[in-house]
């Protein structure tokens, strides 16, 4: 019989704890077994796609998108297309609407979803005291009726972008009889969808298991499982992915991008998507000078930005409008040019030697080189006689300035629309009355007014491109630049970018 | 924080009017502390209201109305005069009310329990790490002074107390992470491990559950994040204890040890390390609370599900209710820890035990 000393034993002990330990390394690649694992960028605070704060925070639809369905659905090319409804629209004079609910479609667990559930939903979505932060569009229509499989409703105002809403922020269905049996409380212990993946395990801050839905009215999806890991840390992003830890990840900085990308294993893609970066100018002190306001935009040099600060990843506008937006219109160009920005100064009796001044708010590292390109317009405004000083502030300062309409003269700021429509860009970002608004002044509340109700489409698409265009001749906001989205991901994947920005396992395959 | 009651604790017999002064320093403690926990209440509460960042502006949707705005205030009581709003939080949390976190839509208290557990296995893991480590190096460090290798272990500590906590963090990701992957870079557990846990101390059950495979994740989930909470406070407790280490060892008790034949391992352990520790035990306490600040940081960068990683999440989204939560939390933890370091100190000092 082996005898062991007390040393040996430790020894031997520390030794298999030790090995225990490294051997417990377990690096899951997607292309073998079947799972995909995502270091992602937010963490997810809520299952209720539909309320609070994390309802509207575009970066998290993504993980909503693959447990729930919209009402409606889109494509990574923003069109739409049928989600948990086949076919929507209004009648001739638009005073109601109708939906056609898709059939044979199950909740995950295993109970049929109805059209009373998509009633419900949109009924709930619309009472201000459920805490729809969207209740403003859902309580646009009402008095829902279901005959059958059709669902029709009246319109109670007509609101343009209601549909459209149906696959945006808050636009989903939730189960009625599930959500009642158990609460608020029970729903976000254990939420079920009628979406592609549902949800097996679930850790705040740290990790969210989905398990593919076999049942699914899309088809089963490519992987069994998705791990969505909460990797807030820029650094330990592109440490996970280098690493061979995740199969993919997204939103991580440019120089980074490119290195990851030619590496040995992984891919890269960097396409346009629907968030802007620009700079909000407040109806306040200089600013209430056109030419400042026009010299200000013509001074700084946008291609310029995007190549040495961005890497060549963005694309330079001149709207609020981006190229895939509805409203976009490619004539609209401010241009660069130093010499007009001097001759507009000189104009109100500013020079170099007697700078224009104001201040200029912005974040630092909330968006990709945001305070890099301030100080670069900075830099640039200085040539041609602005001088702007910088403050730096926590992107909740900006929201709680925003509403009390007290921003400084200009502020740097981006602006998201992923259904690409005007008013969820142009419209809220410079309308008055609303409180996102920071440019308030009737010649344009006057124009953009009547767009808000307008039922032809066609005019009003053009209203809203005749908007961008006064916006641009008086200098009321500078647009900067449409972000392009970083996403590394493994050669063995194949990965569709959608323009919305939302990283969908849906959207990911086997190469 | 007076250390006196403390000796009357341990050894009543020793303390002349004992049952008196116990009575009278629970009461004193249990009083301090309350007074501690309501000014620390009280300033967050009343700062949080005053810096900028109002939750309610993150939660305006566009087409909001002035009403709509004053009706989300008022669901979220916002609506009230700060004093009424602190006497109803107050009141609400006597009764063990926390309120709801208005991010994750949960009882603070729920979240609470779910999360300290994390962040208190990883802070006691790093604290055994440092004191471990820092007491050996201290040792060693006693017995080669005077000796060619004293400056490079003294310079190696002074890199070691340099380098903060989450540049160790970083340092690690990169080194453990990247170059050489030996341990997983986030979570607290390998998302694909399927064990209902009982309780949130995964360490600890998993242990008693003997899940050695799961015990073992649970472990080298833990070593980044241990070793870069744990390193500068290990650097700090070795340079304090051999600084009084060297002072113990030419003391005329040692003197005498020695001429008793003790070999210089057993003095520096058994005689002049028991003298010694004293102050490095009081340091230790204080800096123990540091570490805890310092889980915000070091549990942010390795996606460490505990209450530092959700305290920037309740920043980031003015989470007021959250954050008064955590605040409070850390604030009873600091008093804990520094009612134990007393303690300590007092059962290591035959002065203060007997005095």
């Amino acid at each position: 019989m082996t005898t062991l000393t007390r040393r040996e034993a430790l020894s031997l002990g520390a030794a298999t704890f030790i090995t225990g330990i490294l051997a417990g390394r377990n690096i899951v690649l997607a292309a073998e077994n079947g799972t995909l694992t995502i270091a992602f960028n937010v963490n997810l605070p809520s299952f209720d796609p539909t309320t609070g704060p994390s309802a509207v925070n575009p970066a998290i639809q993504a993980i909503y998108r693959s447990i729930f369905d919209q009402f409606i659905g889109q494509g990574p090319d923003l069109k739409f297309q049928p989600g948990l409804l086949t076919d929507w629209g209004w009648n001739e004079d638009k005073t109601k609407v109708w939906m056609d609910v898709r059939e044979g479609v199950t909740w995950h667990d295993g109970t049929p979803f109805t059209p009373e559930d998509v009633v419900w939903s949109l009924t709930r979505a619309a009472d201000q005291k459920g805490g729809n932060p969207i209740s403003f569009i859902w309580s646009t229509a009402g008095n829902y009726k279901i005959e059958g499989h059709r669902i029709t409703g009246d319109v109670l105002r007509f609101e343009p972008t209601y549909f459209k809403w149906m696959a945006f922020l808050t636009g989903y269905v939730l189960p009625k009889a599930y959500y009642e049996k158990v609460g608020a409380e029970g729903f976000e212990k254990k939420p079920i969808g009628t979406g592609p993946y549902m949800v097996d395990a679930y850790e705040g801050n740290a990790f969210l298991r989905l398990k593919a839905n076999p049942h699914y009215f899309g088809g089963k999806p490519a992987f069994d499982t998705v791990v969505f890991k909460f990797v807030p840390d820029t650094t330990s992003r592109v440490a996970e992915i280098e690493s061979g830890s995740s199969d993919i990840t997204l939103e991580i900085p440019y120089e980074d991008f490119d290195r990851l990308k030619k590496k040995s294993g992984l891919s890269g893609t960097a396409t346009p998507i629907s968030d802007i970066g620009m700079i909000f100018i407040n109806n306040i002190d200089v600013m209430l000078d056109k030419n400042v306001r026009l010299a200000a935009h013509h001074a700084i040099d946008k291609k310029a930005i995007v190549a040495r600060l961005l890497r060549g990843y963005g694309v330079p506008i001149d709207t609020l409008e981006a190229p895939e937006y509805d409203a976009f219109d490619p004539s609209i160009v401010v241009g660069y040019d130093a010499g007009k920005a001097k001759a507009l100064l000189a104009a109100s009796g500013y020079s170099s030697e007697k700078p224009v001044k104001f201040k200029i708010q912005t974040t630092r590292g909330f968006k990709p080189k945001d305070y890099e390109m301030i100080q670069a317009i900075v830099g640039m405004w200085r040539k041609v006689g602005i001088e702007a000083d910088i403050e730096v502030y926590e992107i909740a300062k900006h929201y709680e300035l925003r509403a009390a309409d007290a921003l400084a003269p200009a502020a740097f700021y981006n602006w998201g629309n992923a259904i690409g429509d005007p008013t969820t860009s142009t419209g809220f970002a410079m309308f008055g009355p609303s409180p996102h608004s920071v440019w308030n002044t009737d010649d344009l509340d006057n124009m953009i007014g009547p767009l808000w109700g307008e039922k032809d489409e066609a005019k009003r698409i053009a209203g809203w491109k005749a908007v961008s265009k006064y916006i641009a001749e008086q200098g009321y906001v500078i647009p900067l630049l449409q972000y392009a989205q970083p996403i590394v991901y493994k050669e063995s994947l194949k990965v569709v970018p959608n323009v919305s920005g939302a990283l969908q396992p849906t959207l990911v395959a086997k190469a | 924080m007076q250390a006196l009651p403390a000796t009357c604790w341990l050894n009543p017999a020793s303390c002349e009017k004992n049952e008196l002064m116990i009575a009278l320093s629970i009461f004193n403690r249990v009083v301090m502390a309350a007074v501690t926990l309501f000014g620390v209440a009280l300033i967050v509460f009343v700062l949080l209201r005053v810096v900028p960042g109002d939750p309610i502006a993150m939660m305006i949707s566009p087409g909001a109305s002035a009403a709509d705005i004053a009706a989300l205030r008022a669901h979220y009581g916002l609506d009230a005069s700060l004093p009424v709003q602190f006497g109803l939080w107050l009141k609400a949390m006597l009764g063990g009310d926390f309120g709801t976190s208005i991010s994750l839509k949960r009882s603070v208290l729920d979240l609470l329990g779910e999360r300290l557990p994390a962040t208190l296995e990883l802070a006691v893991a790093a604290l055994f790490l440092a004191v471990a480590s820092g007491v050996a190096v201290a040792v060693v460090g006693t017995l080669m002074r005077r000796g060619p290798l004293e400056p490079v272990v003294d310079a190696l500590n002074g890199v070691f107390l340099a380098v903060p906590d989450f540049v160790w963090a970083l340092a690690l990701v990169l080194m453990l992470g990247v170059f050489y992957p030996l341990f997983p870079l986030s979570g607290r557990i390998d998302p694909t491990i399927d064990m209902p846990f009982a309780t949130p101390f995964y360490l600890i059950e998993s242990l008693v559950r003997l899940h050695f495979a799961v015990f073992c994740d649970v472990v080298a989930h833990m070593v980044m994040p241990v070793l870069a909470l744990g390193l500068p406070l290990a650097a700090i407790i070795a340079r304090v204890l051999k600084a009084a280490l060297s002072e113990a060892m030419v003391q005329d008790y040692i003197l005498l040890a020695r001429l008793k034949g003790m070999s210089e391992l057993r003095l520096v352990v058994q005689e002049a390390l028991r003298n010694a520790i004293g102050p490095t035990i009081a340091l230790t306490g204080v800096q123990f609370t540091f570490l805890i600040g310092g889980t915000v940081i070091v549990e942010r960068i390795f996606s460490y599900p505990g209450i530092g990683n959700m305290a920037i999440d309740a920043v980031i989204n003015r989470d007021l209710p959250l954050i008064q939560g955590l605040v409070l939390v850390f604030g009873v933890l600091f008093i804990l820890v520094n009612l134990l370091v007393d303690l300590l100190v007092a059962a290591f000092n035959p002065r203060l035990r007997h005095g």
